[in-house]
């Protein structure tokens, strides 16, 4: 099968000189779920911003369907609707309610039709449990509340992919879990994500493949009961040991 | 018969003469503030752009009128303009640029700083859910920014309205003047004229800006929830 999403030779540094990424060739196919593992600054949180084109990369490309993506013009509001992006910090309208939250975008633009969109999210609304809190306003909602309707208002721009950057890293860890059952669901159905965590047990449970990323080029790249039983190279094994440690602490 | 101070207030229509000059002095306040949003959202998301000339010249500008007392500027524009480039403005007409040119700066520096509120966090979300830039600023930053300004902007029209009082040194009618000229006009039927009617301004000051006031600390409050 064709992939989906792919990036060639993507590079990017801040400053022209501490390279963030080198090199990084990717691909996701059709109902794929990817998860992005790796240390704190080894670059996956900029690799989906670069996905996103909210951070221009130097060099290389990136492929939607097949065709290249011109970093630059109008194609690129087309190209953010096929490829929604939910961010640690949720980042919804402080000053618009949920529904009005969630309608804005499909309606300015995708020109969609108010009442449709509507429909639309209060069923997604009721699957994530928040349709009573459809008329509140993000600062009376909690972490997990705000992340769920951070999903769901990138969901009804009907992506193709979606790319969800540390969603649940804000969140205290009983929020955690309302998050990532949403996550979970969505892989079931069928959804193509682009996921970077710091929950590998989450990782483990929902991931077709797992990137290892480290100091700016993916390291490692496999199935899950592969890679965290039986992790190939040193740093991975480093990597996943610091985990074990803050478990044995607690 | 021995005049009761407070008749001077309602022979004639010194009363309504009295509303009158408010207004007057209202009206310069009112059209130099609308003036003054528009001039200074512009100015504002202008001083936003990193570009060194143009925070430089916004800068000094922003500078100039705040150090500069209203007073001056006043004179400057009044007399200035027709002694110096022959342009023959009325007394309400120099008010009204002056009053503008001072609102414009503060307003500015108040949309500036609103802006810079908005975390660039909202930006990226705006974009990435496909809004072009136009589109972020007019539905997330700008709404956002004017419930972050509003207060202060209510604040400085009220500043405005009590600064007016100024302009009756460059001739124009408001209701300082107008109080000076009734006074002037009762100076032998009623010697105590003047307690009256600069307390009558007072409170019609006080009418006005009130409201204005009790609004910014409501909006204040509300923002802080």
């Amino acid at each position: 099968m064709e992939p989906i999403l792919q990036t060639k030779h993507l590079q990017k540094s801040y400053d022209g000189s501490h390279q963030i990424l080198k090199d990084i060739n990717f691909s996701i196919k059709q109902g794929e779920v990817v998860v992005i593992v790796g240390p704190s600054g080894c670059g996956k949180s900029t690799f989906l911003k670069c996905l996103n084109m909210l951070e221009p990369m130097d060099r290389g490309e990136i492929y939607l369907d097949g065709k290249s993506i011109e970093r630059e013009g109008k194609n690129i509001s087309l190209y953010r609707q096929k490829v929604g992006m939910v961010f640690q910090s949720y980042e919804l309208f402080p000053h618009l309610n949920v529904m009005d939250n969630l309608l804005l975008a499909p309606r300015k633009v995708q020109k969609r039709k108010k009442e449709e969109i509507q429909k639309e999210a209060e069923t997604l609304l009721l699957r994530v449990g928040l349709w009573e809190k459809r008329k509140a306003y993000p600062r009376e909602l909690s972490g997990g509340q705000k992340q769920r309707v951070a999903i769901v208002r990138a969901l009804l721009m009907h992506p193709e992919v979606l790319l969800l950057d540390e969603i649940t890293a804000a969140l205290d860890p009983e929020m955690v879990r309302e998050v990532l059952q949403v996550v979970q669901e969505l892989a079931k159905e069928g959804m193509t994500m682009v996921i970077v965590t710091h929950e590998m047990k989450f990782a483990k449970a929902v991931a077709d493949r797992v990137l290892f990323m480290d100091g700016g080029i993916i390291v490692e790249e496999e199935n899950p009961q592969e890679f965290f039983v039986y992790p190939k190279t040193d740093r991975a094994k480093q990597f996943l040991n610091t985990f074990h440690y803050a478990a044995l602490e607690i | 018969m021995q005049d009761l101070g407070i008749q001077v207030l309602f022979r004639g229509n010194n009363f309504l003469r009295l509303l009158e000059g408010m207004w007057a002095a209202l009206r310069i306040a009112l059209i130099a503030m609308a003036l003054s949003v528009l001039l200074g959202f512009l100015f504002g998301m202008l001083m936003t752009i990193h570009n060194r000339a143009i925070q430089c010249i916004s800068r000094i500008y922003l500078e100039t009128v705040r150090i500069m007392p209203q007073l001056v500027l006043l004179f400057l524009v009044y007399f200035g303009a027709a002694k110096h480039m022959g342009v023959n403005l009325s007394g309400e007409m120099a008010s009204i640029l002056v009053f503008t040119f001072w609102g414009t700066a503060e307003m500015g520096d108040l949309v500036r700083s609103a802006l810079i509120a908005v975390p660039t966090h909202q930006y990226e979300s705006g974009a990435a859910l496909g809004m072009k830039k136009w589109q972020t600023y007019f539905y997330i930053v700008i709404p956002q920014s004017v419930r972050r300004l509003l207060p202060s902007a209510v604040s400085l029209l009220t500043r405005m309205i009590k600064t007016t009082s100024l302009v009756v040194l460059i001739g124009v009618v408001e209701v300082v003047k107008v109080g000076k000229q009734i006074i002037d006009a009762s100076r032998y039927t009623n010697p105590k004229a003047a307690l009256w009617v600069y307390g009558a301004i007072f409170l019609l000051y006080f009418a006005v800006c009130f409201p204005f006031s009790k609004l910014a600390a409501v909006l204040e409050r509300k923002l802080a929830e």
